[in-house]
């Protein structure tokens, strides 16, 4: 789990920014400290061993979405090396080695598919320099082939095991300079391959953070306030400390105004709380629930989730607090359009559930901290653990584990400055996991919100009008975290006049990114609102949706560019994977649902197919996905499995989740209350990657957002009910 | 209280109390960190061990009640079935965070053992107290096909 050469690497290594902003290493280290432990480093990515192994480097936090296996596949395939020879190694969060490190936003791909090839480039120009300084060639005349090095016209080659010790004298050449291989000369970008940590995996070896063991080390548990940021009125502390096995139980003061993130963060920080460290984590466990606390009185404690639905319905007619967006003239196109309808949409908080609850282990040693965290966000925690303890960041060491699933939720980092206090209370090693009802109980919730339409169509059947009352949260002009919708949200710049309103509610529940947020909501009530609409003009859907795309390649420019021809191709894509033009041959009950939707820099359209029964159960048979993330899919075997995740995930909180509020706290806490999705609800997913000629994005997020709408006008097909509230309640379709 | 706990073949000592659950004394007291904690009320099954080869849920099974044999994900490629799911596992790369794998491949492996070529429904209704909530639940009955020597479909 630790690397060789932490801490110590961040001397060893000149920085080397693109103009980009990205960031490769390049080792000038003496040759001595290049070949620490028998290996010779290249660069702060790759290290070969005499045996001809390669150690590559992952950077990035691994959460489940493979980055740990696929950035190291773009550096081996322009070092030219066998797969079968790498060796991973995690990184520890460094950003003076490794730039930023992080997961999310599907940013690893776009970010690191140029620089992290020419990492493997600068690597292998280098062998070859070394090659051709031994042979007195130029290197101009060497090439490469499965981690060797060949000089045809003197019939010599070597091996890169051989070469590397050489080049701790070689100056790294210019990154930009380099050539990179034709995709025709692939040998492992866009071959299947197997996670590198699958047979650790598969055979239950330590990988994760809940897993991590220190000498010495206790376990703690933490106990807040449902009620977020409320203090500790008392708690009986002794009777914890009664509990064979408890070492010591102890009031966090805290900061009550830590629900919020600081500037910089993701998430909030230390809450008041009481903690209970023991020899064991069942210990901690039986020692909390000895300590009967009572909370101080809380301004949100009358926060609700059905107070939040009321005070919406009173919000959306009345006067917006802003209009962000407003082409044409909404109102008067809507007196004078052929047709209109009028929809109220609402979605639930919801929860990011990680299978691994939120976990850390810190370590304090002659006033430095040691982390060994799941997180996905690293530096952030760094940060947040220097303020809130008062020390400097580079006193604090962050080893990053494997996440036993992220969504988002590991983006904050408060279990760790949670772990670091209770580790200097309890002068000892700690290991502080949150229980299930923890975790679900103080995450960092995708936001509730509620949508009020209206739309228009002339008498052609056209989208003339489009009116969004967004009823969110948040204070002043601002929103919550992850509660904002931007003014170029679809269909904007796609129908003359539209019109957004927003109005919004405080709140006093933490909010955060979930797995495509934003888009996990917004795909869900725009893209039903549009089905809405070209059912009132009695137009296929799937027609619809592309005679509103126009004809227009793209619409706008970067950031906000909109490509309406890549959507209109995905779109075409899932219609006649799914048979979606023989759909009136479906059974009664059944139908079929499309939904497109753009995020994460990726073009996604869905069909979803379902059967409703009688009494109202929903089963989704099959969904069929049509992806356009560019020209070049790097790991099909992680990248299958992305999507196939994403839209059981989106089917997911579709049918099952929602977190209530009442009292100013979460109900919910455990998957009794939570249900998730289960083997026997999960359809099968097909995958079409339509290739286009556009530089490869991420897959962590954008299929989910259109699975959701695709379920639910697949119900209105099979139904003729809309579904306009997550999440789906069969009583509502009863027949 | 001293408990005397067969686990993969190899008998352990563990000094706890006797309402600690399997979980906590095969994880913490005892070091083998393959069963995992989702949820501790026998809802996700990430902490599925086989006690006599049959699965049970160690988070909610205390340890003074544990007589027989216990088998942990670390032991489960000992049996010919148990090496064959891992072997499917890895083959169909069914993981994404893998949290939940270890449970699920000791659930898979007890379905397999009592029924050595299950069809749909079967892998449905012994899988199904399984939570994956990275939703592999494709390459779940992908990989249990396979193993049973069955049409991946
Ligand atoms: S931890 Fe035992 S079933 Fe979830
Ligand atoms: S692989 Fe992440 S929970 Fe199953």
């Amino acid at each position: 789990m630790t690397r060789e050469l932490t801490g110590a690497s961040r001397r060893e290594f000149l920085t080397a920014a693109s103009a980009s902003g990205l960031v490769i290493s390049f080792a000038v280290a003496s040759k001595a400290e290049a070949q620490a432990g028998g290996l010779s480093r290249i660069n702060a990515y790759v290290q070969v061993a005499p045996d001809g192994w390669v150690t590559i480097t992952n950077k990035n936090p691994e959460i489940g979405q493979g980055i740990k296996t696929m950035l190291p596949m773009l550096i081996a395939e322009e070092l030219d090396i066998p797969w079968e020879k790498v060796r991973i190694d995690q990184a520890d969060s460094d950003p003076a080695v490794y730039g930023r490190q992080f997961a999310g936003g599907s940013m690893a791909t776009p970010l690191h598919w140029e620089d992290h090839r020419r990492v493997g480039a600068v690597a292998r120009a280098m062998l070859i320099q070394a090659a051709a300084q031994a042979w007195n060639c130029p290197a101009g005349e060497c090439t490469t082939t499965a981690g060797v090095v060949l000089h045809k016209a003197s019939n010599r080659k070597a091996t890169y095991a051989s070469l590397a010790t050489q080049c701790a004298g070689i100056t790294p050449p210019d990154p930009k300079t380099l050539p990179l291989k034709d995709p025709r000369d692939y040998k492992i970008i866009g071959q299947a391959k197997v996670q590198y940590d699958t047979p650790k995996i598969v055979t239950g070896q330590p990988l994760f953070g809940i897993d991590v063991v220190r000498p010495g080390m206790l376990f703690a548990a933490y106990e807040k306030a449902p009620v977020f940021g409320a203090r500790v009125a008392s708690a009986d502390l002794a009777a914890a400390q009664k509990v064979k096995g408890v070492r010591k139980a102890f009031v966090v003061e805290g900061d009550p105004k830590a629900v919020q993130p600081q500037p910089g963060q993701i998430g909030g920080g230390l809450l008041p709380g009481v903690a209970v460290v023991a020899d064991t984590w069942w210990a901690a466990k039986k020692g909390r629930d000895q300590l009967r606390t009572s909370w101080q009185e809380h301004p949100t404690s009358a926060q609700s989730s059905a107070a939040f639905a009321a005070k919406a319905r009173e919000l959306s007619t009345a006067k917006p607090q802003r209009t962000p967006r407003n082409d044409g003239d909404v109102d008067a196109a809507l007196k004078s359009a052929a047709k209109t309808v009028e929809a109220a949409y609402a979605y639930p908080f919801i929860s990011h559930a990680t299978l691994e609850p939120q976990n850390c282990t810190a370590e304090w040693k002659d006033g430095k901290l040691e982390i060994w965290a799941p997180t996905q966000n690293p530096e952030p925690g760094r940060q947040l653990c220097a303020k809130t303890l008062g020390i400097k960041p580079e006193d604090i060491t962050i080893h990053m584990t494997r996440c036993g699933g992220g969504f988002g939720r590991r983006l904050a980092n408060d279990y760790m400055v949670e772990a670091a206090w209770i580790a200097r209370e309890a002068g000892a090693p700690v290991k502080l996991l949150w229980t299930r009802e923890d975790d679900m109980r103080h995450d960092i919730y995708r936001p509730g919100g509620f949508h009020y339409f209206r739309g228009g169509l002339d008498a052609a059947g056209n989208l003339v009008a489009f009116h969004d009352h967004f009823v969110s949260f948040g204070e002043g002009t601002g929103f919550a975290p992850s509660a904002g919708m931007g003014p170029t949200e679809y269909p904007a710049r796609f129908v003359p006049n539209f019109r957004i309103d927003v109005s919004t509610m405080p709140l006093g529940v933490p909010t955060g990114p979930l797995r495509a947020p934003g888009s996990n909501a917004l795909a869900f009530v725009f893209q039903s609102f549009i089905d809405e609409m070209a059912h009132a003009a009695g137009a296929d859907p799937l027609a619809f949706q592309l005679k509103l795309l126009g004809d227009k390649p793209t619409v706008g420019e970067a950031p906000a560019l909109y490509g309406a021809g890549r959507m209109a191709g995905v779109l075409k894509a899932v219609g006649e994977m799914s048979g979606w033009a023989n759909r009136s041959k479906l059974p009664k009950g059944e139908g079929m649902g499309v939904a497109c939707y753009y995020s994460h820099l990726g073009y996604f359209a869905e069909v979803c197919h379902v059967a409703v029964a009688a009494d109202g159960a929903v089963k989704v048979k099959k969904v069929w996905v049509a992806a356009d993330v560019g020209r070049q899919i790097i790991n099909p075997h992680g990248a299958m499995n992305q999507v196939q995740g994403s839209v059981l995930d989106g089917l997911s909180e579709a049918l099952h989740q929602k977190i209530t509020i009442e009292n100013g706290a979460a109900v919910e806490g455990n998957f009794d209350s939570y249900p998730l999705m289960r083997i026997n609800e999960a359809p099968p997913v097909e995958v079409k990657w339509v290739i286009t000629d556009n530089n490869p994005t991420g897959l962590g997020e954008p299929a989910l957002p259109p699975a959701i709408p695709a379920l639910t006008n697949a119900i209105f097909a099979a139904t003729g009910k809309r579904i306009r509230s997550l999440p789906i309640d069969p009583a509502m379709l009863k027949t | 209280m001293a408990y005397k706990l067969n686990v993969n073949g190899k008998v352990h000592q563990a000094d706890v109390d006797p309402d600690t659950p399997l979980l906590w004394t095969l994880r913490d007291t005892l070091g083998i960190l393959g069963p995992k904690y989702g949820c501790g009320i026998a809802q996700c099954g990430a902490c599925t061990v086989h006690v006599d080869g049959q699965p049970i849920r160690s988070c909610v099974t205390p340890v003074s009640a544990v007589t027989g044999r216990i088998t942990t994900i670390e032991g489960v490629g000992a049996s010919a079935v148990g090496k064959k799911v891992q072997a499917a596992w890895t083959e169909l790369d069914v993981a994404q965070c893998g949290y939940c794998q270890p449970g699920q491949i000791m659930s898979a492996t007890a379905l397999l053992t009592s029924n050595p070529k299950p069809t749909d429904a079967d892998i449905d209704a012994a899988m199904s107290g399984n939570i994956c909530r990275c939703a592999t639940y494709t390459r779940i009955r992908a990989a249990i096909k396979r193993a049973s020597g069955q049409k991946e479909a």
